[in-house]
């Protein structure tokens, strides 16, 4: 059984902060399927087009048959722990400072037998619950769980290191005047985490919803305008050794494309707010994050962006939107290479158009802004990398996967 | 007994068995010691570089040499070549191969050599770079080299079978008494099964006396016709029989057995000999549990009698069973591929009578098998042979 983990006390400054090592990294081209089905969550295993037999490792071909015609499906995730051992004496650095640590083996139902990081609640010889997860390097690792809940679970050291879990952890939510922005706020503060800092712009301008937004214990309202390159540093000299999560709550959405706009005024706005802000928070907040990476219970974990489905398809109806979107979510791969020595998730929250003012015209469905902050917790909770939110981003998604040309006429007709 | 159908290795022998003394860690390299190994070799015999035809080699730390590189460097013009990457399994293949190889005519003279060296950080890297399917999915685990895989299978097997720690303490208490007639041995104070019982755990069930130390090392011997060993009065070995498997018994869930177990037969028909005929053994120790499992594979008990038999048998030098006498991998030292050519070079000096302070009284017939090459969650490769001695 898990005791449950302490809230961290405040940092001693004398004391040295322990840097981040990352766990080997090294990984076939094929293995990458899990790595992707680690991302969103998945359980995939390659399976055979020809016999149908599921394998692990990643292979180029078949075992039981030879076919080359190996495809990583959706998989059974049930199987049994036949044997595990304690590791207490690790070669590896990262894992020779996490010792003792718990791994084993577990015959899938399906076939296959995985080495896999266990659950403390995992037992030898009982049924597990298998998932990919993306491990401190960003590659994806087996991790068996228990297969019933168990007190605690999500307390658990070892899976402790594979999510960014908002327990103990300080947050930056970056624009608390969004609805959005609250709504993330509030399902941070119920998923524990220990206090909220929350961006606003110019906090003399009253705002609606932030009585209640005041109201909530263990929230701070800070000075924050993102496109505005000094009050992003001002905060960060102020708050960035604070925060373990960040999430760009940003949001500039503004409808048109190219040709009905006069000018690029607009367009500069857009790129201010949503790109330059990213790039703002990313150099003040970026460093030290990484830095604290492994900096305890309440260490920097996961930087999480909120970005329009369009940015991997234009909508012409928001088609400069979209490429601002499309330049956010590029500079998200660079920053998740760049933060990825800390171990610290960059988490990309994909949505369809919001049930918010700016979306005024677009005909359901819609998104939520509480769909967007309960996916934003989940996906912290269980450590993934790439969110899709609601009905349309999944829409996005298999239509792309499917014909990405046929995507580009239709969102144009 | 199973007659065999195979072609009998007559008239083809072993001989020259040479060690090149390990060393905890080496600044040199393991084209140095592979050379040491040659010279040794060559000096044995009597013969120049020239006479060598043929050459098979194997090595974790040559870097980017295989064989071929290794020609140029050490100055050999052969017709034969081969570079064995079968790990614990290697001294095994190298036999057969070679012993075929001058058979059939292909080569006279075969030197077969493992040498690798240990810089302090070689065994990281070697463990880093072992193999995709360890690369893509132990490493990552923080396995740290076999022993969280041996782990694994040690405490499967300790729960299927019964076995205690206690009875892997044996064999490595044996050992450690036989590496102190071994000058040659790394490790050279006793063990008790105490110490061995309160050792630091590594990977539960292994604790620090189940593990090899890394050293760098070389072993060898040369494989040639009987005339010719006799032109150059050679003491020569006989080469009853051998058996090699691979990837075998895959679907068993967790390794329990090696592919020893589907050629034993085999192995023993060839030879025309039965296990009581064996006057000493000497299995690949990587870890003890690995040397139960063949005790029970390569016929001296059944499967699951492993444990019953290492409490009914004296493993020491002068016991009931001698079993690795040179200390073996657990007390000597694993020189990477080198060990898997210890034993096989052991047991060479035993049946030619020039193992000295660790010689068995009248060895005449001995067994040295190999295992190597934990891929993913077993070993794969495996081999036995059964030598003679001139007299017998």
């Amino acid at each position: 059984m898990i005791e449950p983990i302490v809230k961290p006390r405040r940092k001693n400054p004398l004391q040295r902060t322990r840097l981040p090592t990352s766990p080997p990294r090294a990984r076939s081209r094929a293995s990458h399927g899990f790595t992707r089905a680690a991302a969103e969550g998945r359980f995939m295993l390659q399976r055979c087009g020809a016999c149908g037999a599921f394998c692990y490792p990643a292979r180029d071909a078949c075992p039981a048959c030879l076919s080359a015609d190996l495809v990583f499906a959706d998989a059974p995730r049930r199987g049994t722990l036949l044997s595990e051992t304690t590791l207490h004496v690790p070669a590896d650095v990262h894992f020779r400072e996490r010792a003792p640590w718990r791994v084993g083996l577990v015959a899938m139902e399906c076939g296959p037998k995985l080495v896999t990081h266990l659950h403390a609640d995992c037992e030898e010889g009982r049924p597990v619950v298998m998932s990919f997860q993306l491990d401190k390097s960003g590659q994806a690792v087996a991790f068996a769980h228990p297969e019933r809940e168990t007190p605690n679970m999500a307390d658990d050291r070892q899976w402790r290191e594979m999510t960014a879990d908002p327990k103990f952890r300080r947050v930056l939510v970056t624009n608390g005047r969004s609805i959005v922005g609250q709504e993330v706020v509030a399902a941070l503060k119920a998923a524990g985490a220990s206090i909220v800092f929350v961006g606003v712009a110019e906090p003399w301008k009253p705002f609606r919803g932030e009585e209640a937004l005041r109201a909530l214990e263990g929230v701070e309202i800070v000075p924050l305008d993102i496109g505005d390159e000094k009050s992003v540093a001002d905060l960060a000299a102020d708050i960035g050794g604070k925060v373990d999560i960040l999430v760009n709550t940003t949001e500039h959405v503004r409808a048109g494309g190219l040709l009905d706009r006069q000018g690029t005024s607009v367009v500069r706005d857009e790129i201010d707010q949503s790109y330059l802000g990213f790039v703002h928070l990313a150099q003040a907040f970026g460093p030290v994050m990484r830095m604290r990476g492994a900096d305890g219970v309440n260490s920097a974990a996961a930087w999480v962006n909120i970005l329009s489905v369009y940015a991997l398809a234009n909508w012409p109806v928001f088609g400069a939107y979209s490429a601002s979107q499309a330049a956010c979510l590029s500079l998200s791969h660079s920053l998740r290479a760049e933060l990825r020595p800390g171990g610290v998730k960059v988490v990309n929250v994909l949505t369809g158009p919001l049930d918010i003012e700016w979306f005024q015209t677009v005909p359901p469905p819609k998104v939520a802004p509480r769909a967007v902050a309960s996916a934003i917790v989940s996906a912290l909770k269980r450590g993934l990398e790439d969110v899709f939110v609601g009905d349309v981003a999944e829409d996005i998604r298999q239509r792309l996967a499917a014909n990405p040309k046929a995507v580009e006429r239709e969102l144009g007709a | 007994m199973q007659s065999s159908i195979r072609t009998p290795y007559d008239r083809v022998v072993m001989a020259v068995p040479v060690t090149i003394p390990y060393v905890r860690y080496s600044i040199e390299s393991a084209q140095w010691w592979i050379g040491r190994a040659l010279k040794a070799l060559v000096d044995g015999a009597g013969i120049t570089p020239r006479d060598i035809d043929g050459f098979c080699v194997s090595s974790f730390t040559a870097g980017l040499d295989s064989g071929i590189s290794l020609t140029q460097h050490f100055g050999l013009c052969v017709r034969w070549i081969d570079t064995i990457p079968l790990g614990g399994a290697s001294a095994i293949a190298a036999l057969r191969r070679a012993a075929r190889a001058v058979q059939a005519g292909d080569a006279r003279i075969v030197a077969c050599v493992a040498g690798d060296t240990n810089h302090v950080d070689s065994f990281r890297y070697t463990l880093e770079n072992f193999s995709r399917f360890n690369q893509d999915a132990v490493y990552p685990y923080g396995a740290g080299g076999a022993n969280a895989s041996f782990a694994l299978i040690a405490r499967n097997y300790m729960r299927t079978f019964g076995a205690r720690r206690e009875d892997f303490g044996r064999i490595a208490v044996a050992q450690r008494s036989n590496a102190l007639r071994n000058p040659h041995a790394l490790m050279k104070a006793p063990l008790t099964l105490d110490q061995y019982m309160s050792a630091r755990p590594i990977a539960d069930p292994i604790h620090l006396f189940d593990c090899v130390m890394p050293c760098a090392g070389a072993e060898g011997f040369l494989v040639m016709s009987e005339d010719v060993a006799a032109s150059l009065k050679l003491p020569a070995v006989k080469i009853l029989s051998t058996i090699e498997r691979h990837n075998a018994f895959g679907d068993d869930p967790v390794q329990v057995r090696g592919g020893w177990a589907m050629d034993v037969d085999e192995l023993y028909a060839m030879a025309g000999v039965k296990p009581d005929d064996i006057d000493f053994v000497q299995t690949y120790d990587d870890y003890p549990v690995i040397s139960m499992m063949q005790f029970e594979d390569l016929g001296f008990c059944r499967k699951g009698e492993g444990p019953d038999f290492v409490r009914q048998h004296d493993l020491t030098i002068d016991g009931s069973f001698p079993h690795n006498t040179s200390g073996g991998q657990l007390s000597v030292g694993q020189a990477g591929a080198g060990g898997a050519y210890l034993g096989m070079v052991e047991a060479m000096r035993q049946v030619l009578g020039q193992a000295g302070p660790t010689q068995v009284g009248n060895a005449r017939i001995g067994l040295a098998s190999g295992f190597g090459m934990i891929n993913y969650d077993r070993g794969l490769a495996s081999g036995a042979a059964i030598l003679a001695g001139p007299g017998s």
